[in-house]
């Protein structure tokens, strides 16, 4: 066994909170009044003032998603909510600088060491606003540029502004309107043409504050040929009262360029994780989203791609672990829009105890004479007898000369399996976790080493709660 | 209590079926007997209730290993005792290797302070598989998956002869192997007797086996019940008349 970090892997280290004060605090609840808070707050410009106007307008006049979504959605009350949470600091770009329970929050979390270990770059956001980020030198020096979305705002509106909404609409949905009306924070990449950078940039998104939400706003933009990884992990203290993450993420891969993006999702289990993820290939591009879910009370996440122009290819790669008390409604999206396109989609789910996995994906294919290619494979492993599992595949195929695969496994761990690994001497929750992480162990090898030893630290200790 | 195993006026209940009757049956320490019945006269079930499989239930009587009750214990438990179990039919685990799955055994039986090197399990693993005659990609398989009926009871044996147990219950090892395999299988269960006097209850329908590996005495078990204890004279009788030969006793 690998004796890599051990000690400090818990899924329950992310369960501590300091009662930091918040100088800026837009109060709690949802109205016209708490986004010129935020505008005023942040210093912004008139248009995207506006934007947020119309973004709100937007979001209250969606209706919340009815027929389709987990029931227990509704336990969310936006009122309730602190929207925009800050200290009204700049940015650091050294740790010392930055204020001690923040410092102290990410040192506990592990995030510095990583950085010096691994990582290229490295932002931190602490409820709503980043207060690190870093990225080396060499790197700046080629053109990369790694800032929060507020700074890239800011001092980079050239590359910013016509991209940003581009993949993803304010009214794509109600909760990609909410965070257009109220995001702050989340990460703004550009790679240059042509630059590859090998070690992950990694964002780690932190919620401090107690009955509040967190809005962040990605936006990716890897040029011509060029090559980058973003890796995000995120987590909470465990309130006993609701919180929501709503993120944005939007991504636009020029032709020729490979972007993957990796998330642990590990929120307590009082967050609301309500997340509109999408990308575009352009010309042979390859998107790839790597997305592991195993905290949070309800998530709903389809990583998108839209494979806009010929041999682009994309990737979903989804591993979700549910909980009594956990719905995790993930899956994927794969818009062919071009000819020769291809995309695969791998999606493995673990229910334990009264635990909820449901895997909804859509794969639309679109050119009329088109040599696209999908294939889809959900496999759903259940520990016991009150576990579920749902699939919910569309779709859609237009035209001619395409292949599309879907192919769907049910499982469990049988009386069996357990005893035979038992009468080896191993313990039954080590018996459980070892056909678990068997179970996943394909997928997990395509996460970075340092995070694939995480992960199966992070299930083993999740299936000794599970051994009932 | 004497050293070795003692099964004592056993009761055994399965599924809401009584499947030994007041079965006794002593193995001293080191020696290796052999089980021997049709099919359903209930040696598999005893195995598994030796084992502690949650489904067996000992309604009376109970089982010692060197002294000690594994009645009420969990199978990872009495597999520290020093108990191991050749399935008849080992069960197949996605994504987990032979490798991995017999270095978590290892380090279960260990103390967990004690470390040991990746190198000397290798070499030790090595050792065995070459013995028996396993090829090298053999160990970063999953576990029985896809496995022939040999390899799957060579890899038991294989598991056995890297745990070291003080007792082994090979329930049905014979079975689906040719004669080669089946004298690879022996010499494995003959070195761990010869080395550390290993202990061993061979379960078996066919009197093959035990031209490879003499056992110190031999049982006939019919309808749950030893109705004969002998030495090797048993399997004259038996292969001249089979297990009816038995039966009106």
């Amino acid at each position: 066994m690998n004796p890599i970090d051990m000690a400090e892997i818990n899924p329950s280290r992310g369960h501590f909170h300091y009662d930091t004060p918040y100088p800026l605090d837009a109060g709690v609840g949802l109205s016209h009044a708490t986004i010129d808070y935020i505008s005023d707050a942040k210093k912004e410009e008139p248009w995207i003032r506006e934007w947020r106007h119309q973004a709100l307008d937007i979001f209250l006049h969606k209706p919340m998603p009815q027929e389709w979504s987990p029931d227990v959605l509704h336990e969310l009350c936006f009122d309730d909510l602190h929207y925009y949470l800050a200290q009204g600091t700049d940015v650091k770009q050294s740790w010392e600088e930055v204020s001690p329970d923040i410092q102290q929050t990410f040192e506990r979390l592990g995030i510095p060491e990583q950085e010096r270990k691994f990582l290229a770059g490295v932002e931190a956001q602490f409820d709503s606003e980043a207060a690190y980020a870093r990225i080396q030198k060499t790197l700046q020096d080629q053109g990369v540029i790694f800032v929060s979305s507020s700074e890239g705002l800011a001092h980079y509106p050239e590359i910013f502004r016509p991209y940003f909404g581009s993949v993803v609409p304010v009214k794509d949905n109600k909760f990609s309107a909410l965070n257009s009306a109220v995001f702050s924070g989340g990460s703004f990449i550009y790679v240059p043409p042509h630059v590859k950078v090998t070690q992950p940039l990694q964002a780690y998104f932190r919620i401090n504050a107690e009955n509040s939400g967190q809005f962040e706003r990605t936006l990716i933009i890897v040029d011509e040929g060029a090559e980058m990884t973003y890796m995000e992990g995120c987590t909470a203290p465990s309130f006993s009262k609701a919180m929501l993450h709503s993120a944005v993420v939007e991504l636009i891969v020029r032709p020729h360029a490979k972007m993957q993006y990796i998330s642990i999702q590990n929120w307590s289990h009082n967050v609301f994780n309500l997340v509109t993820k999408r990308g575009v290939a352009h010309e042979n591009a390859e998107i790839r989203w790597i997305d592991c879910n195993i905290g949070s009370k309800l998530t709903m996440k389809y990583p998108c791609i839209v494979l806009k122009d010929e041999r682009a290819k994309g990737e979903v790669i989804s591993i979700a672990v549910a909980h009594t008390g956990q719905w995790q409604d993930t899956g994927a999206k794969m818009i062919h829009l071009a000819p020769h396109t291809s995309s695969r989609v791998l999606s493995k789910s673990i229910s334990i105890g009264e635990g909820n996995a449901i895997y909804r994906g859509l794969v639309d294919v679109h050119p009329r004479d088109g040599h696209c290619k999908n294939y889809t494979q959900c496999d759903a492993l259940l520990l016991n007898v009150g576990s579920r599992s749902h699939t919910f595949p569309t779709i859609r195929v237009r035209g001619d000369r395409h292949c599309v695969q879907h192919e769907a496994s049910i499982s469990k761990i049988s009386e069996e399996q357990l005893f035979y690994l038992q009468q080896r001497g191993l313990p039954k929750a080590q018996a459980l976790s070892l056909s678990v992480n068997g179970f996943i162990n394909d997928l997990l090898r395509e996460f970075p080493m340092e995070y694939s030893v995480e992960l199966k630290r992070l299930i083993e200790l999740e299936m000794e709660g599970a051994v009932g | 209590m004497s050293s070795g195993l003692s099964v004592r006026q056993l009761q055994l209940q399965v599924e809401n079926r009584i499947i030994l009757k007041e079965f006794s049956l002593e193995v001293p320490h080191g020696e290796i007997h052999a089980l021997m019945g049709p099919n359903g006269a209930g040696k598999s079930s005893l195995a598994k209730a030796m084992t502690g499989h949650p489904d067996y239930h000992i309604l009376q009587g109970d089982i010692h290993f060197d002294g000690i009750s594994i009645r009420d214990q969990a199978p990872d438990a009495i597999s520290k005792l020093g108990i191991f179990l050749a399935f008849q039919h080992p069960l197949e685990i996605e994504g987990l290797s032979v490798a991995n799955f017999i270095r978590s055994a290892l380090q279960a039986h260990r103390n967990p302070q004690e470390t040991f090197l990746a190198t000397d399990f290798y070499a030790q693993l090595y050792h065995y598989m070459d013995a028996l005659h396993l090829d090298r990609s053999f160990s970063s398989r999953a576990l029985n998956v896809g496995f022939s009926g040999g390899e799957k009871k060579r890899c038991e044996v294989l598991q056995m002869l890297m745990l070291k147990p003080r007792f082994a219950i090979l329930d049905e090892i014979d079975s689906g192997l040719d004669v080669d395999a089946l004298k690879t299988v022996a010499d494995g269960i003959h070195s761990l007797h010869k080395e550390q006097k290993m202990g061993a209850l061979m379960i078996t329908h066919y009197p093959r086996l035990l031209q490879y590996i003499s056992p110190d005495r031999i049982h006939i078990v019919l309808n749950g019940k030893i109705v004969r204890s002998g030495s090797m004279e048993l399997i004259e009788e038996l292969e001249h008349g089979g297990y009816q030969s038995f039966s009106s006793l």
